[in-house]
């Protein structure tokens, strides 16, 4: 039950409250954050492909963990639905994946305008391109400019981890953005790995709207003519001008949640091995898969290393440019066929000649490291032996 | 609402705004208001931003008008003609994607029980035909089938207006409209039957041309969603611009649709007239 948990600031549940493990699915541990979470309200609706995640909120609904829950229509309905709850001024959670998101996806950028702190997890999934269920993450490619925060977990432990900070970081008064958190769907989400988890005694502070940037819709407020909405469809300057720089308040937003990010993720980015020569760029799965191909090519005599992409929004195009500034090879390996993380990477850094598009799979379809550790080979030989191995 | 959140001292009253200090002295928050008092306070809403004659319009100052609590009301519309004039107005306001209205209403609605269960906090969704009975039937029907207390207003010009006057689902069989060029293929969506089974425990069909019953029939549907389920409030609001008509022949036009194709009718479950009598609601005759 919720009122019988004690409630702690997000720094002390994440970083000092002692842990224990769990042996748990990705699903699982997104259940486990949300029952820490101190979250008013949750909304699911139960497309394939979803995850078990929302109807175990669901049972912590029907435990006291929450105040209210339902199954709404569709995912457009959610995210609406999410959208007029947080309006209210109270923490909210959904999750969706794959055709949901995209099915849902008018909400996103209202999200993000309306300036609201909803924490979304996203259990990647293909997007019918053709059709499949699979794991793959093409459809964090169409929410990078939605103005929404976006963290990528490379596992379970990421994945409730990251949930947690994810509300810490948006509910700064300087930062109030929509965060999704995504995970590589099945791998993460259908699989059981060891996750360390505080006491489910404890739970974050609960939101105080008093802070928020922008009032909440709950009338509490002096009378006055207030909007939450620029003035849509009003078709002169002044409208403009007062949409383009609320626009640009959105993305000054992103930009001040670096530091929070920080200090609740730790860090946009994590460096195993940054001096090597040889660069591996990846986030969510492909981090884990890339590590293993380090680790064989060392085997090998190939000095590798790797840098893991927390934050995919705000992008740290600082933080690669000076890891990746000596390197002679940069892999960018991923898990969808449209390659947006090795853009984003071309876009970063300088003399973007060095990256490797790929290794790139999709349709559900494995990356062994082997496939990886073969891409190294090729461009070392494409070098002409100009790389250190 | 409070009006107390700015007190400000006595030397500085003067400096504040004209609209805020009437809103305040003579607004309708905590001083209820109905239809016969309009011209005799500061209302919610603005000189409208329409077309001359527009229905939608009169039927928001109308509507605004009625509102047993304005100072615990907020709004939720779509884009589309009434945004115009509820834009303006001096409650909280919020319109986002077209359609969506009675999905973000339910989210509002339960999260503002969670916030102040002790306080009535009435959630009014105000939207016209098109994001009603179109684009967000199922939003619409699916908050009537889980029971939301939420009132639900539709705005009906029979017309997409601010877009340009195309055809519209509650468009009348025959109208030659923008989009059906050689006149519309079917009947109006009839959303006031359907809001009757869908599980609206009060449901009103009524014009602009009779205020008495449309201003009755917004205070009974909040009044009732506040305690009861669900409620819906059909209006007539005709589009001259679009529907070709003069301007000043708005309230004839839909005197006109009352003897005709919008006869005028309430519906209540007998939870809900036993809710109005519990509150001395029923001893008006409308």
């Amino acid at each position: 039950m919720s009122n019988e948990q004690k409630s702690v600031g997000a720094y002390n549940l994440l970083f000092e409250a002692e842990r224990e493990r769990a042996f748990i699915t990705g699903s699982e541990a997104v259940s486990e954050a949300v029952k820490r979470a101190n979250i008013d309200m949750a909304i699911a609706y139960p497309i394939t492909p979803q995850s078990e995640s929302m109807h175990l909120v669901g049972d912590l609904y029907a435990q006291g963990y929450l105040k209210d829950y339902y199954r709404a229509e569709n995912e457009f309905a959610v995210m609406a639905a999410i959208h007029g709850a947080a309006l209210g001024g109270g923490r909210v959670f959904t999750a969706t994946s794959g055709p949901g998101t995209l099915r849902a996806m008018e909400m996103f950028p209202v999200w993000a305008g309306s300036r609201q702190p909803v924490v979304c997890a996203f259990m990647c999934r293909g997007v019918a391109l053709p059709p499949s269920i699979q794991p793959e993450n093409i459809e964090m490619a169409f929410l990078l400019d939605t103005g929404m925060l976006m963290f990528h977990a490379e596992n379970a432990q990421d994945y409730f981890d990251m949930i947690l900070a994810a509300y810490a970081i948006t509910e700064q008064p300087e930062v109030h953005l929509p965060v999704g958190v995504f995970a590589d769907g099945f791998f993460v989400t259908h699989t059981r790995e060891v996750v360390m988890l505080p006491p489910d005694n404890l739970k974050l502070d609960s939101y105080n709207s008093d802070y928020s940037p922008v009032p909440p819709f709950d009338m509490e407020n002096p009378p006055a003519r207030v909007t939450r909405d620029p003035l849509l469809n009003k078709s002169n300057f002044v409208s403009y001008a007062a949409s383009a720089s609320w626009h640009q308040e959105v993305l000054a937003a992103a930009e001040r949640s670096r530091k929070y990010i920080d200090r609740f993720l730790g860090g946009s980015i994590e460096i195993e091995n940054g001096d090597a020569d040889i660069l591996i760029i990846a986030s969510g799965t492909a981090v884990s898969q890339s590590r293993e191909a380090v680790k064989a090519m060392k085997l090998e005599g190939i000095d590798a290393g790797l840098i893991k992409v927390k934050s995919v929004r705000p992008f740290p195009e600082k933080e690669i440019a000076a890891a990746t500034a000596n390197a002679s090879i940069i892999l960018v390996p991923e898990f969808n066929a449209g390659g947006w993380l090795c853009r984003e990477v071309k876009a970063a850094i300088d003399n973007n000649s060095r990256v490797v598009a790929g290794p790139r799979v999709f349709g559900g379809m494995p990356m062994p490291g082997e496939i990886i550790v073969d891409e190294v080979k090729k461009a070392l030989a494409k070098s002409g032996g100009a790389v250190k191995r | 609402m409070s009006k107390k959140i700015f007190t400000p001292t006595k030397e500085f009253e003067e400096l504040l705004p004209q609209d805020y200090k009437d809103l305040v002295n003579n607004g309708p928050y905590n001083a209820p208001k109905t239809i016969d008092d309009l011209g005799s306070f500061k209302e919610i809403t603005e000189p409208h931003p329409h077309c001359a004659g527009c229905g939608v319009s009169l039927g928001i100052r109308l509507g605004l008008a009625s509102l047993p609590s304005p100072e615990d009301t907020i709004i939720i519309g779509t884009p589309g003609c009434s945004y115009f004039a509820l834009s303006q107005s001096a409650l909280n306001y919020s319109c986002t994607a077209f359609g969506n209205q009675n999905s973000v209403a339910s989210g509002l609605k339960r999260m503002l029980s969670i916030r102040y269960p002790q306080k009535n906090k009435d959630v009014v969704v105000m939207v016209g035909d098109g994001g009603v009975a179109d684009i967000g039937l199922d939003y619409t029907l699916h908050s009537w089938f889980r029971g939301e207390k939420i009132t639900t207003v539709m705005l009906d010009n029979e017309v997409y207006g601010n877009t340009g006057g195309q055809e519209s689902g509650m468009s009348p069989k025959g109208k030659v409209l923008n989009m059906a060029p050689a006149g519309k293929k079917f009947n109006k969506i009839p959303v006031f039957e359907m809001a009757k089974t869908a599980g609206c425990r009060y449901a009103v069909k009524v014009t602009v041309a009779s205020p008495k019953k449309l201003g009755a029939a917004i205070r009974r549907a909040v009044l009732i969603a506040r305690e009861v389920g669900p409620t819906y409030v059909q209006v007539y609001t005709p589009c001259p611009t679009n529907l070709k008509f003069s301007p000043n022949q708005t309230i004839a036009n839909a005197k006109d649709a009352e003897k005709n194709f919008y006869v005028y009718e309430e519906y209540m479950t007998e939870e809900a007239g036993a809710c109005l009598s519990k509150i001395g609601e029923l001893k008006e005759k409308v």
